[in-house]
């Protein structure tokens, strides 16, 4: 296995890929989202996104934030070749919800928000409130690794470069 | 921020090795050997330990304090203190007009003046309470996988540290590479081509 700091740098991008591909699966094929989790209500852009285009001669980085903000200024550095780097998702299953933002360079978890639970009544009630905290947290976590699992096999695939970044270049031009 | 917080950042590891057993002994004895020392009254400027869960600054680690079922639960201590500058400064101007009235002399040289400024800081250090920051540790001992509550570089670096020093056993981070090479039903053909991909723009 390749040392962590060469690798962290060298496969950055394929973090920056993968959240890059979560936001077309969104708009375009929610399919493997439901392959991850059938109890799967929501899967949506949250508040911030940030992509960054490395193939300008300069690094460019596009931020976009607010609850309502539109996304087409992402459209546009996609279209130029930037890649997402950020992304805040809000993530529903069942009637939970979360919400949580991801970094591609190292995709760990920021800002996560979980679903209300119960208050701790006894010191006794730790260990329960505990173990319902972990579930909780392991929820959006597996999620996220079984969809990561799944994009890996996808990228790594022939599919990859004859149909799927072809399609995602025309949704990305879809209204150049 | 951490496991009870209402939002929380997460790092996740692998973890590589095998502890030994019996598994709650050994788990045990490694927080003991590097719980966190207190460092108020003392000349530190900072300390890094283990603490427990439920009980961070008073940590106690005794079953079934650190384990519930398979997850074992504990927290990591950063103490540090800050003494400002301007304070430094002013003890320091205080300390050497002492010596120099003391020796008549005019100057002081370079070696005492760096003297002065160890014993200043030592000094202030004494009086200074550490700020104690708690970062939560959740380890899944039969996946083999730690969930550290914080993003924050020199957290997971201590982290990593003493986790190595505790348990023998090496955190890897789960970045986008490990993630990969990691999936168990990678066939070798797939394994090939991860290691010749290439950022876009960039060829092999």
């Amino acid at each position: 296995m390749l040392d962590i700091t060469v690798a962290y740098n060298r496969y950055r991008f394929l973090g920056n890929e993968f959240l890059t591909w979560i936001w077309f699966s969104i708009e375009n094929d929610t399919e493997p989202f439901h392959r991850c989790d059938q109890e799967l209500t929501e899967l949506a852009i949250g508040n911030r996104m940030v992509l960054e285009n490395r193939l300008a001669n300069a690094a460019e980085t596009i931020s976009i934030k607010g609850d309502t903000a539109g996304l087409e200024e992402g459209l546009v550095a996609l279209r130029k070749g930037a890649l997402v780097t950020e992304m805040n998702l809000v993530y529903q299953s069942g009637s939970l919800k979360w919400q949580f933002s991801l970094k591609g360079e190292n995709l760990s978890f920021s800002g996560l928000k979980l679903p209300e639970t119960g208050t701790i009544e006894s010191e006794d009630d730790i260990e329960g409130l505990l173990l319902d905290r972990i579930y909780l947290y392991e929820k959006p976590v597996q999620f996220i690794e079984d969809l990561y699992e799944h994009f890996i096999k996808l990228r790594l695939s022939e599919q990859w470069k004859e149909q799927t970044l072809s399609i995602i270049q025309r949704w990305a031009l879809k209204d150049a | 921020m951490g496991l009870l917080s209402s939002t929380a950042s997460v790092t996740r590891y692998f973890v590589n090795g095998q502890l030994q057993e019996p598994i709650r002994e050994t788990i045990e004895a490694g927080l003991k050997k590097f719980v966190i020392n207190d460092i108020d009254g003392n000349p530190s400027e900072q300390a890094e330990g283990w603490t427990s869960f439920e009980h961070p600054y008073t940590p106690e680690f005794s079953n079934p304090g650190f384990m519930y079922g398979s997850t074992i639960v504990f927290s990591l201590r950063l103490d540090k203190k800050s003494v400002p500058a301007k304070l430094v400064q002013k003890y320091f101007a205080a300390e050497s007009k002492k010596r120099l009235d003391e020796s008549g002399r005019d100057v002081l040289s370079a070696n005492e003046k760096k003297m002065i400024k160890d014993h200043v800081i030592n000094l202030l250090n004494l009086k200074m309470p550490a700020i104690p920051n708690v970062y939560d540790v959740v380890w899944h001992y039969e996946k083999k996988e730690v969930w550290f509550f914080s993003n924050l570089k020199g957290a997971n670096e201590s982290l990593e540290t003493l986790f190595s020093k505790s348990f023998q056993l090496n955190l890897v981070r789960r970045i986008p590479y490990t993630m990969a090479v990691n999936i168990k039903s990678l066939t070798d053909t797939q394994r090939e081509i991860l290691t010749k991909l290439t950022p876009p723009g960039q060829t092999s």
